[in-house]
């Protein structure tokens, strides 16, 4: 057993929990290889590694949602096997998803009951869920359904659900994806105090910064494997990063911009309505992307992201035409084929469904977007040949790891099906690219190939676009800054005059404005 | 004067139309509240009619015979779900082949008893009250069936929105990911209410057989199962509404029946159309609300799932 470094004298008490020789086979892939990992009472323990790395197989193992091949587990000394989550939940494993577990159409009490063994009568469980939502600092209210709650509320709702369970071992899975930085701050507070009263967390996250600020030891996955266990107290992002990808970290350079070009996306006063009761109006938004720039637009997700990305690709037509206006034309209402013929290039945030279809190929996945500006299709039959030389060309041009062309969209991994699906769109020489949360679940290595292509892109004269939840991402990538916060968006502001904690403050709402009728906007997190 | 007397009569039969209705929509409605969409009510109602009005016929006793069509009807739904559950084949078109596989089995175990007459069950009567005018025979003077699906209304609200076993039910319907991420057992919850929803058609099915015309005809629930499914629908899953759904429909078709008896002149096959027709009317109304849809449909409706995906 290579790692098993820690030794700890006979008469300490027992770790909180011992995996050892861990190992989990899918087929045609080795998940777990052997995984040995050791938690501590009360530490706050970093799971660290890149997509596909076998964080969240082990985790699921972990809290028996998944069962190991073979290998041991013990828990505070004995020998243990999990048989499904309400084992682990009597042995006091909580855990936080990362695609939160809950239901929509009930409420927040509801939803608490459905993950407590012994949830007692529903006005009880409401009095204690606002007595430790109280304690930690979680404001909720138990009557709302949650498809009212924004995403922070929501993920507090999957935190208090764990905490009422007493767990001496917390589990969650990048919990901060989906938070401003004053929600992630608030949220490290609580966690400390629960590692404090003696609870073991263990944290898995992409942040390596977040990392080293809260955890005390690191443990990094790589293909399966343990291939170092470090305190990331004393580590850089940038080692860490390397660690998981075990290859040196290229981060793409920003050029100073040039001046700012002419307008190619004008959006005025735009408005939406929806039957949806689950979509988030947009409120008067007014910005515009000019050549040669990139703009950033902020916000937790929620906020009228979706919307907005409706709106501008034209999935959704508008009402008023010149709500839309891409190089000179008005276009709100022209459907997605026409402004695709106007110069607009188009990256969705959902990467199989509206990105790509999973079940094509990458040749038919390439065509289907492709065929607007390339000469794909002639007297309305396929140009094969054209199409998988177009495909190829983007496989070698943005090294996207696939098997050919042939292979299908839903057998890539997330980032290589990113990069394929903006090589796709970049290839096609737009004038206006818009992208909904390019390096969303992208590792490290492929994350700073997309940011260097949309920059390479900008700075050959196209207006870019990027509607993002990662503010590193948009401090890293834009020339402005906007953030849109329950469907309405701020003005913009030069990069280089903000900070993440100013544009934190405004995706929780503090846009500095006087509340609006409805008193939105004083609902600050 | 005529026609008050009329109205009586005519509740009454609404009621007792509308009860094979309220059987199979209610079961229906707790599968699809579950995620599972069963097309399959008519084919469930038909097994459930025969073989309720065979076994009465063979025994002599009521009781025995609904026993035995809630039996049947949990037996055939019990098919589909070991099909689309277990096996995962596609509900859609499994649904549909389990109502052609009804209609068949159906008439093959009905062959000896077409034509054979049963007395049907005994009518409540309460002195002063069943004797009301207008409507003392539609409240007070239906047989126990009748007031059964009723009862039954209250009992699934209770089940759906005041247990935790219903909370958990709803929750799989609602996103089963997460209820299977939770640790319930996905699978086994959807099959109980699977065979839940095939023992209400089986009741409503024989309810028609034993009851409301005692005696066996090849396809004798003709379309109550589609208009059932289109009931779920139109309450936007929710029991009471159902109740409201299947008393509306019962009118409509008693309605038909006295406009015929009434003599007025419009082609009869017109007037059998008229249950259909407002069926499609009515959900054409109910789905312009698409938030009220949203609200209520349970979002996994139709969506196989694979526990280890």
């Amino acid at each position: 057993m290579p790692s098993h470094a820690e030794t700890y004298p006979p008469d300490a008490p027992p770790p909180r929990l011992e995996l050892r020789g861990i190992t989990k086979r899918f087929p045609g892939c080795l998940a777990n290889d052997h995984v040995d990992l050791v938690l501590q009472p009360g530490e706050i323990h970093a799971l660290l590694g890149e997509n596909g790395a076998g964080k969240s197989t082990l985790v699921k193992m972990i809290y028996g949602v998944l069962h190991p091949d073979s290998g041991t587990m013990l828990w505070q000394g004995a020998e243990t096997i999990v048989p499904d989550p309400a084992g682990a939940r009597r042995l006091g494993i909580g855990m936080v998803f990362q695609h939160f577990s809950l239901f929509d159409t009930l409420t927040v009490t509801e939803n608490i009951a459905l993950g407590l063994d012994n949830a007692g009568p529903m006005d009880q469980l409401a009095g204690r869920i606002r007595e430790v939502s109280e304690r930690y600092g979680l404001a909720l209210d138990p009557g709302r359904h949650v498809f009212h709650l924004s995403v922070g509320e929501r993920q507090r709702v999957e935190i208090v659900r764990c905490l009422l369970q007493d767990p001496k071992l917390l589990i969650m899975d990048e919990p901060t994806s989906v938070l401003t930085p004053q929600e992630a701050a608030k949220l490290f507070e609580t966690l400390r105090v629960l590692a404090a009263e003696g609870c073991t967390i263990l944290y898995i996250s992409h942040k390596l910064e977040e990392i080293r600020a809260l955890c005390s030891r690191a443990t990094v996955l790589r293909a399966g494997k343990v291939v170092g266990a470090t305190d990331p107290r004393q580590e850089t992002a940038r080692s860490l990063a390397e660690m998981m990808m075990g290859a040196e970290l290229s981060t793409p350079e920003r050029p100073p911009q040039g001046v700012a070009g002419v307008a190619r996306l004008t959006v005025r006063h735009l408005s939406t309505t929806s039957d949806n009761p689950f979509a988030t109006n947009l409120k008067d938004v007014n910005f515009e992307v000019r050549a040669g720039e990139i703009l950033g637009i902020a916000g937790v997700a929620g906020n009228g992201q979706a919307e907005l990305m409706a709106a501008l690709s034209g999935e959704v037509l508008l009402a008023d035409a010149d709500a839309v206006v891409i190089e000179g034309t008005s276009a709100g209402h022209l459907g997605p084929r026409a402004r695709r013929t106007l110069g607009l290039a188009f990256v969705p945030e959902e990467r199989l469904g509206r990105g790509a279809v999973p079940e094509l190929s990458l040749s038919e996945n390439a065509l289907l977007s492709g065929y607007a500006r390339e000469p794909l299709v002639r007297g309305g039959m396929v140009h094969f040949a054209r199409a998988r030389a177009y495909a190829e060309t983007i496989i070698r041009g943005f090294n996207v790891v696939a098997h050919g062309h042939r292979a299908e969209a839903r057998s890539l991994s997330g980032g290589n099906l990113q990069k394929f699906i903006i090589g796709r769109e970049i290839l096609q020489k737009p004038k206006l690219l818009v992208v909904g949360q390019p390096t969303w679940g992208v590792d490290a290595g492929a994350a700073a190939a997309i940011h260097k292509a949309l920059i390479d892109l900008a700075r050959s004269g196209a207006a870019v676009l990027v509607i993002s939840q990662d503010l590193d991402e948009l401090f890293v990538l834009s020339d402005r800054i906007s953030v849109l916060f329950h469907g309405r968006l701020s003005d913009s502001r030069p990069t280089h005059e903000t900070t993440v904690e100013r544009i934190g403050l405004l995706m929780g709402g503090l846009f500095g404005t006087p509340p609006d009728e409805d008193g939105e906007i004083t609902r600050a997190v | 004067m005529n026609d008050l007397a009329l109205i009586g009569p005519i509740l009454a039969a609404m009621f007792a139309a509308a009860t094979p209705l309220l059987f199979a929509a209610l079961g229906e409605l707790v599968v699809e509240k579950s995620g599972v969409l069963n097309l399959g009510v008519e084919g469930m109602m038909l097994v459930g009619a025969v073989c309720g009005f065979a076994v009465t016929v063979q025994t002599g006793s009521a009781v025995t015979g609904f026993l035995v069509a809630a039996f049947a009807g949990a037996a055939t739904a019990s098919l589909f779900a070991v099909l689309t559950l277990f096996l995962l084949a596609n509900q859609v078109a499994t649904g549909l082949a389990l109502t052609l596989f009804g209609v068949g089995l159906s008439a093959l175990i009905g062959q000896g008893f077409v034509g054979i007459p049963l007395e049907g069950l005994p009518k409540l009567f309460i002195p002063g009250l069943t004797d009301m005018p207008v409507v003392g025979q539609a409240l007070f003077g239906q047989d126990i069936m009748v007031y059964l699906a009723v009862a039954a209304v209250p009992l699934v609200h209770l089940f759906l929105y005041r247990t935790r076993a219903g909370l958990v039910l709803r929750a799989v319907g609602e996103n089963h990911t997460a209820a299977h991420a939770l640790g319930y057992k996905v699978l086994r919850i959807r099959f109980f209410a699977v065979l839940f929803g095939g023992a209400m058609a089986g009741l409503g099915g024989a309810f028609l057989s034993m009851d409301y015309t005692p005696m066996w005809a090849e396809n004798m629930t003709s379309g109550r199962g589609w208009i059932a499914l289109a009931l779920v629908v139109f309450a936007t899953w929710k029991p009471v509404r159902a109740m409201l759904g299947a008393w509306l429909f019962g009118g409509v078709t008693i309605l038909q029946l006295h406009v015929q008896g009434l003599g007025i002149d419009v082609p009869s096959q017109l007037l059998s159309m008229l249950p259909y027709l407002a069926t499609v009317l009515v959900l054409v109304l109910i789905s312009r609300d698409v938030a009220r849809i949203r609200l209520n449909a349970p979002a996994c409706l139709g969506k196989l799932f694979h526990p280890d995906a």
